[in-house]
């Protein structure tokens, strides 16, 4: 289990009341085991489809989608989320009625993959890990600041030693400040746990800081238009905001996504706020 | 385009055999009761060319009318009254909340003792019920406004009026048009049951006459006219919401 | 507070006493109530020192919980049914949407033909009021859980029952308490009215009872015990899922 993922001609269309969709239409790209990838576009250009699809959530209906090689999606089979690929979600998904511990620990209590004083400890191991988070365990998620929350849930998903990490744009909703703090532990964690990680994000900053791999997406039907190798060294500083081969990743990208975003807007779609 | 909804054929088909079983086949409790074919046969022969019939919907009608409009028309201010003027919610408040428990039928022997008509009496149970309701709604609506909303407005120089008519009443909207759709629920729930006790008019009193009589068909007449004229109501107040506020679809 | 009871009993009674209406004069007094509800030898033989008082309030208090329990055993279920599985909500949404509209007290003389007896005639139409208000609550509340949610719980490995008892249920309960609460509070008014029209004992059969046997102030003292316990009954609710589900408590504390 090393989190090698293969996207091959994957497409999606649906139909709400007859009216025929195409949300993704031959999206391809492959995903080396431990790589970062993010993926970046405009709103409704089918990401989020393609995460569902990647996750289980939904089906597809053309292509197929690999995880270390067994098939995770293909038209015609039924869609099983496993905890070999947890998400973390955009508005976040913490039980709010159970507490931080009861959180972390449900996926390998529910599977039965820990003994409850094992799975206490890796928990609080890990949450101390995260920055002295420890000290929550029995508090509610709504008594958490919401980096604390994001933490607390990308601890959960690690709790289950996923091989597959996808995170639906985890960091949209914070301010500039938390944002940056949370980066760096993401990126902390990716260098201690080698877990592949998929990233969603409409935000091409966080995309090039974060990523070795950058895949940009057209607006409907989404497909890939641009994949874009970072070749920033690891670990990444915030420094290297300010350097030459960052700019010039930066702009080259910029352009992609510039493209697609003033298509998007003409077909009328309305910017999420 | 929506697709028919062919679950909802299916159990609403098998409830109506299920009732003709039990109807034909006497099952225990169901001697009197006729099947739905009976039924049917029934209203069109007796009572859709019966003017005795459409007066019972009339009378009832207007009684529930009556009612339901004085409450919103007296419930309504009073709900803003409370919700806005400190003083006299600490006084009048406490009084609502200890009468609103009471059950709107328990007010049917005073209401009856107090009101020189049985018409008036029974008026002013349907008007209880809403009324209550409706006081409810507003005010929690009044008191759940931001009051940052407020504020703003009385530093940038509006008038009471202005706050009133500009920040006030559109919030309030929403509450009302539930509270009405609350209200008409309950005030035709009230009105049937206060003929069945006290009047010799209307669809409940013709539905208890069917019991006492033990003429099923008039019974289940009774009971689906009720149902249609309540439903017909909530069509009438849902538009009236709609109008209300036309910015939600 | 008090100046506003203060205030409303002292209208009432100034209103029966002094103004020459002859509706007013009909009406008891407030004294006269007190009196007779906290007096050892009520004329009328109804207060809390008389056992038919709380014979009364027994048969009603049944009948409001048998209906009240046989509600939420059947309606919470069948909510959770139908706010979870679209295909079942499909069944039973017509069937219910075509049942609703009918003021529930309509169904008390059919019920009573049916149920041949007053007594089960009356629980069963208390119990179909609270019923559909706990159904209808449910739902919602089931349809309103955020999908993320069971999106979270299946990647996690929760089986359907686990994301039962652990997203759909915690999920629900906010609305499932308030429509208990409604239920409750429309079992009252459903089983005074059916005990009004058709039972023998009970809060609403002493009103029309006192009414008919012209003891006028015992009627008040039976609306207001029927006040009372309805609202009682729903704070006991309330207090209940306030308690279950301490979690909303602490979101009202202070985040980190």
């Amino acid at each position: 289990m090393s989190g090698a993922l293969s996207i091959r001609g994957v497409g999606k269309t649906y139909d709400p009341e007859g009216a025929s969709v195409e949300a993704l239409r031959d999206c391809s790209f492959e995903v080396r085991a431990e790589e970062f990838v993010a993926i970046v576009g405009p709103s409704g250009c089918g990401k989020s489809t393609l995460l569902n699809a990647i996750a289980g959530f939904d089906t597809v209906t053309a292509g197929q989608i690999t995880l270390d090689g067994r098939l995770l999606a293909q038209p015609g089979l039924a869609p099983k989320p496993g905890p070999d690929r947890v998400v973390v979600f955009q508005h976040g998904a913490l039980f709010p009625w159970k507490t931080v511990l009861e959180n972390v620990t449900y996926g390998p209590l529910r599977q039965k993959a820990l003994s409850r004083e094992a799975a206490r400890a890796k928990a609080l191991e890990l949450l101390r890990a995260s920055g002295g988070l420890d000290s929550t365990a029995a508090s509610y998620p709504a008594q958490l600041s919401s980096g604390m929350q994001r933490r607390v849930e990308i601890v959960r998903a690690l709790m289950n030693d996923p091989p597959l990490l996808l995170l639906d744009e985890p960091f949209r909703a914070m301010d500039g400040f938390s944002k940056a703090t949370m980066h760096q532990h993401l990126l902390d964690l990716h260098r201690r746990y080698r877990k592949t990680i998929v990233f969603i994000t409409h935000d091409l900053d966080e995309a090039i800081y974060l990523a070795d791999t950058v895949v940009v997406m057209t607006t409907r039907p989404g497909t890939v238009k641009e994949i874009i190798r970072v070749g920033l060294g690891r670990p990444r500083v915030p420094q290297m905001l300010y350097s030459r081969d960052y700019a010039e990743l930066k702009r080259s990208a910029a352009q992609s996504v510039h493209e697609e975003a003033r298509r998007a807007f003409e077909r009328g779609e309305r910017e999420q706020a | 385009m929506k697709r028919l909804n062919w679950r909802g054929a299916v159990s609403i088909a098998a409830f109506i055999l299920l009732w003709t079983l039990l109807a034909r086949l006497k099952a225990p409790g169901f001697a009197e009761i006729p099947d739905p074919a009976e039924v049917s046969r029934a209203f069109w022969s007796k009572y859709l060319p019966s003017a005795a019939y459409w007066r019972s919907w009339a009378v009832s009608f207007e009684r529930v009318g009556y009612g339901f409009i004085l409450s919103q028309l007296l419930g309504i201010p009073l709900g803003l009254l409370l919700g806005t003027r400190r003083l006299f919610h600490e006084i009048v408040f406490p009084v609502v909340e200890l009468l609103r428990p009471i059950p709107p039928l328990a007010w049917v022997p005073l209401s009856i003792l107090f009101w020189p008509t049985a018409e008036l009496s029974i008026v002013f149970i349907t008007f209880i019920g809403p009324f209550f309701i409706i006081v409810i709604n507003v005010h929690d609506a009044v008191r759940g406004i931001r009051k940052e909303h407020l504020w703003l407005a009385r530093s940038l120089g509006a008038s009471p009026v202005r706050i009133f008519r500009r920040i006030i009443l559109p919030s309030v909207v929403p509450a009302i048009a539930v509270g009405m759709t609350l209200g008409i629920a309950v005030a035709w729930n009230v009105v049937i049951a206060a003929e069945m006790i006290a009047s010799d008019a209307g669809l409940g009193r013709l539905t208890w006459e069917g019991y006492v009589s033990h003429t099923g068909t008039t019974v289940i007449i009774g009971m689906i006219s009720i149902g249609l004229a309540g439903y017909l109501s909530t069509l009438i107040v849902t538009y009236v919401e709609k109008r209300m506020m036309p910015w939600q679809r | 507070m008090l100046a506003g009871y203060l205030g409303a009993a002292a209208l009432w009674y100034a209103c029966v006493a002094w103004v020459p209406l002859a509706s007013f004069r009909r009406l008891p007094d407030p004294v006269a109530v007190v009196t007779e509800w906290l007096s050892p030898q009520p004329t009328y033989g109804i207060s809390i020192f008389t056992e038919a008082y709380y014979k009364h309030i027994l048969y009603s208090t049944w009948r409001a919980s048998a209906a009240f329990a046989a509600a939420t055993l059947l309606g919470v279920p069948l909510g959770v049914c139908i706010g979870w599985s679209r295909s079942f909500s499909g069944f039973a949404s017509a069937l219910l949407g075509m049942l609703r509209p009918v003021p529930p007290l309509a169904w008390v003389p059919l019920a009573i033909l049916i149920f041949a007896g007053s007594e089960a005639a009356v629980i069963f139409v208390t119990f179909l009021v609270a019923f559909f208000a706990t159904t209808l609550n449910t739902a919602v509340g089931v349809k309103s859980i955020d999908p993320d949610f069971f999106r979270a719980a299946a990647c996690l490995g929760a089986s359907r029952m686990d994301i039962l008892l652990d997203v759909v249920l915690p999920g629900a309960l906010p609305n499932i308490f308030t429509g208990l609460q409604i239920a409750m509070g429309a079992a009252w008014f459903s089983l005074a009215a059916g005990e009004m029209i058709a039972a023998q004992y009970g809060l609403g059969f002493l009103i029309m009872e006192a009414y008919n046997l012209i003891q006028f102030p015992t009627i008040v003292i039976a609306m207001a015990t029927l006040g009372l316990l309805g609202y009682l009954s729903s704070a006991l609710i309330r207090v209940l899922g306030n308690r279950l589900m301490r979690w909303r408590e602490q979101s009202l504390g202070f985040a980190a």
